[in-house]
């Protein structure tokens, strides 16, 4: 029973590394750049709910500052590909790693600045609640986190599969310059998917304000998440879902079976062996060119 | 403007363009090297901060700036240099043999983990090193029987032909061990970037395809790259040691790993000069931070206000500044004005302008 209750909160922690995972898998998919301030993303996400709903600051009704948070990480995903990353249009990739890691930097200083650094937790109606199922207590955090990521997983594959536009966004990736050709308007695509970015941010800041507290270094699991969609090869976004779990899983289990110390070291531990013995991950989707 | 009038296919490969250029770069050395005499103790101790960092840049720009493999781990290695010097000098072993034992020794690890990191690719090899440099964090603190754990270490001073240099004591001598090591290692590397193994690394960064054709060993001049920057790295990691005097895990965090390829970034990527602007940013940036708050709150009326983080959230903002109007750092930026001088009136705006690519994926599926 308690190694099920392991499983069961390993998975819902699995479930946020895999959003933000989800993040930087959709940024990779539809722009060939990562997004390294995907972590801070999540955190200002659930800095902006907490803003707006807790009572010692706005205290809007949850089901209205909800959707207005997800409004203004989406406005936030955009204006920061508008204003920063179109400029580096054709430019390395490396410039956009370093470029959103410094961009990390300044939304942890701001974010800091108008929230300070106290541990906070989101005001929300899931909050103690508990389901009872067969002997095992399940958070209700717990479960709406695992009900809402598979659903937005699952959507997210139907968009990029079946959509127009989803496959505008893969087409724009993997040729520039053949997108432009066949009518794609690129920079405006690249617009929508940053947007899109900022809303699954927002979406795993509110869970995991609601399942835990976040201060402005919350942003740092974004290493973790990093390791997650490595893990489940980038560019695959069941990949980034199923690399969250694994990681999410490994970790309560490697802390009561492992002794401390080496316990932490084992998501890291299996990044570097999938790196070494599949280094595109364990959905890989990338075939050694050939010249 | 001077032309340099070549006479002799040599000049092509000169380290120095002539000699007025020559006696620029001396007069520098000689006015660095005089420092203690026109520096109190505290910017001597600054001084020696930048230089530290400017060796540990040069490590990383062999790697990041000459062959484009981006790390984001390389205080992973600045730790085992660190390591292997006190345990050498520990063990009894004296200094001017330790010192650069341990840069070896680095170099070593630099090359097993080179060996996985072959097969990947710009963000992945990124990725991989950031792992790499979480993970060191645990494994000094797991090998506490070698490295003193989160207790950490501490190593006083080192005796040089049994003169002791030590950063509090001799603050001088310390600065020319440190400017001398500097001043080495500059001069290695730029006989390096004339001589063929340089020119392949170039030819690497620029388009693996490409040198390739052109009968470039891509594994090995990867590995080979990998080596040296770790070597250098390690020798700047030792220094670090000696400078901090107390150490531990968190000494040498991923955020040091970040600082150091930001700082690159900021001097200039691929040029010997942008991992000394980029230095000198990184040091005096917390002290100029610490004097315009002083100065700011005098204006204002009120004490100092703490604004926590402000260093880094300031640095991150230069940083997007430069990647967005000066891709190539304070180096690039200094080139251009440079030229506009050399020119006037016939310099033009387009004349750096850099060739745009298209990308593509390496997905194929």
């Amino acid at each position: 029973m308690d190694n099920a209750q392991l499983l069961i909160s390993g998975l819902a922690n699995g479930c946020v590394y895999g959003l933000i995972a989800l993040g930087f898998v959709l940024i990779y998919k539809a722009t060939e750049a990562v997004n390294f301030a995907q972590g801070d993303f999540m955190m200002l996400g659930a800095f902006v709910t907490i803003g707006l709903t807790n009572t010692e600051y706005i205290g809007l009704p949850f089901l209205l500052a909800l959707p207005l948070s997800l409004g203004i990480m989406a406005a936030l995903g955009y204006l920061v590909d508008r204003l920063i990353i179109r400029r580096l249009f054709g430019e390395s990739q490396t410039a956009v790693v370093i470029l959103t890691i410094a961009l990390g930097f300044v939304i942890r200083f701001v974010a800091g600045l108008i929230w300070g650094h106290e541990p906070q937790t989101l005001q929300n109606p899931l909050a103690g609640k508990e389901v009872r199922f067969g002997g095992l207590v399940l958070g209700m955090e717990d479960v709406a986190v695992i009900v809402v990521t598979v659903l937005l997983t699952w959507g997210l594959y139907v968009f990029f599969s079946k959509t127009r536009l989803g496959l505008a966004m893969q087409g724009a990736s993997q040729n520039q310059l053949a997108a432009y050709y066949m009518g794609i308007p690129v920079k405006r695509v690249q617009g929508l998917i940053w947007a899109l970015a900022g809303i699954v941010a927002g979406i795993a800041g509110i869970l995991f304000a609601a399942k835990g507290s976040v201060d402005p270094t919350t942003g740092l699991l974004g290493i973790k998440a990093f390791a997650a969609a490595v893990i489940g090869g980038f560019g695959s976004l069941p990949g980034a879902l199923a690399g969250g779990l694994i990681v999410g899983v490994i970790e309560p289990f490697a802390s009561r079976y492992i002794a401390a110390g080496y316990s932490q070291i084992a998501p890291y531990a299996l990044l570097l062996a999938v790196l070494i013995f599949r280094p595109h991950g364990l959905f890989s989707q990338v075939r050694v060119k050939k010249v | 403007m001077r032309i340099v009038f070549k006479t002799s296919y040599m000049q092509d490969i000169r380290p120095w363009k002539d000699g007025y250029q020559l006696c620029l770069y001396l007069i520098l050395l000689a006015m660095v090297a005089a420092a203690p005499w026109w520096l109190d103790d505290f910017y001597l101790g600054e001084l020696t901060n930048v230089l530290v960092w400017a060796i540990a840049g040069l490590g990383l720009m062999i790697l990041t700036g000459h062959t484009g493999q981006a790390s984001l781990g390389h205080a992973a290695f600045l730790a085992v240099g660190c390591y292997s010097n006190v345990i050498l000098i520990e063990a009894g072993v004296p200094f001017l043999l330790a010192f650069p034992l341990a840069g070896l020794l680095t170099g070593i690890a630099g090359v097993t983990v080179a060996i996985p990191a072959l097969r990947l690719h710009g963000i992945y090899l990124a990725i991989f090193t950031l792992a790499l440099s979480v993970l060191m964090d645990d494994i000094i603190v797991l090998a506490e029987p070698i490295t003193g754990g989160v207790a950490g270490k501490y190593l006083g001073g080192v005796e040089i032909f049994g003169h002791l240099v030590d950063r509090w004591g001799t603050p001088d001598q310390f600065f020319w061990l440190v400017l001398g090591v500097a001043v080495i290692v500059t001069l290695g590397y730029i006989n390096l970037l004339r001589s063929p193994l340089g020119r392949s690394f170039i030819a690497v960064r620029d388009s693996e395809v490409s040198a390739q054709a052109m009968g470039v060993d891509i594994a090995r001049t990867k590995m080979i790259s990998f080596a040296l920057s770790c070597a250098v790295t390690g020798l700047a990691g030792a220094l670090m040691g000696l400078y901090a005097g107390a150490f531990n895990n968190e000494t040498f965090s991923v955020i040091i790993s970040i600082q150091l390829l930001m700082m690159i970034v900021i001097g200039g990527l691929g040029s010997i000069h942008g991992a000394f602007l980029g230095a000198i940013v990184i040091g005096f940036l917390p002290q100029f931070l610490s004097i315009s708050k002083e100065y700011v709150g005098a204006i204002i009326g009120s004490n100092t206000v703490a604004i926590p983080g402000l260093e880094f959230g300031i640095f991150g903002v230069i940083l997007i500044a430069f990647i967005l109007f000066e891709p190539m750092g304070m180096y690039g930026r200094w080139l251009k004005i440079r030229t506009w001088f050399e020119l006037f009136p016939f310099y033009r705006k387009d004349m750096f302008k850099r060739q745009k690519s298209y990308l593509k994926t390496e997905r194929l599926r």
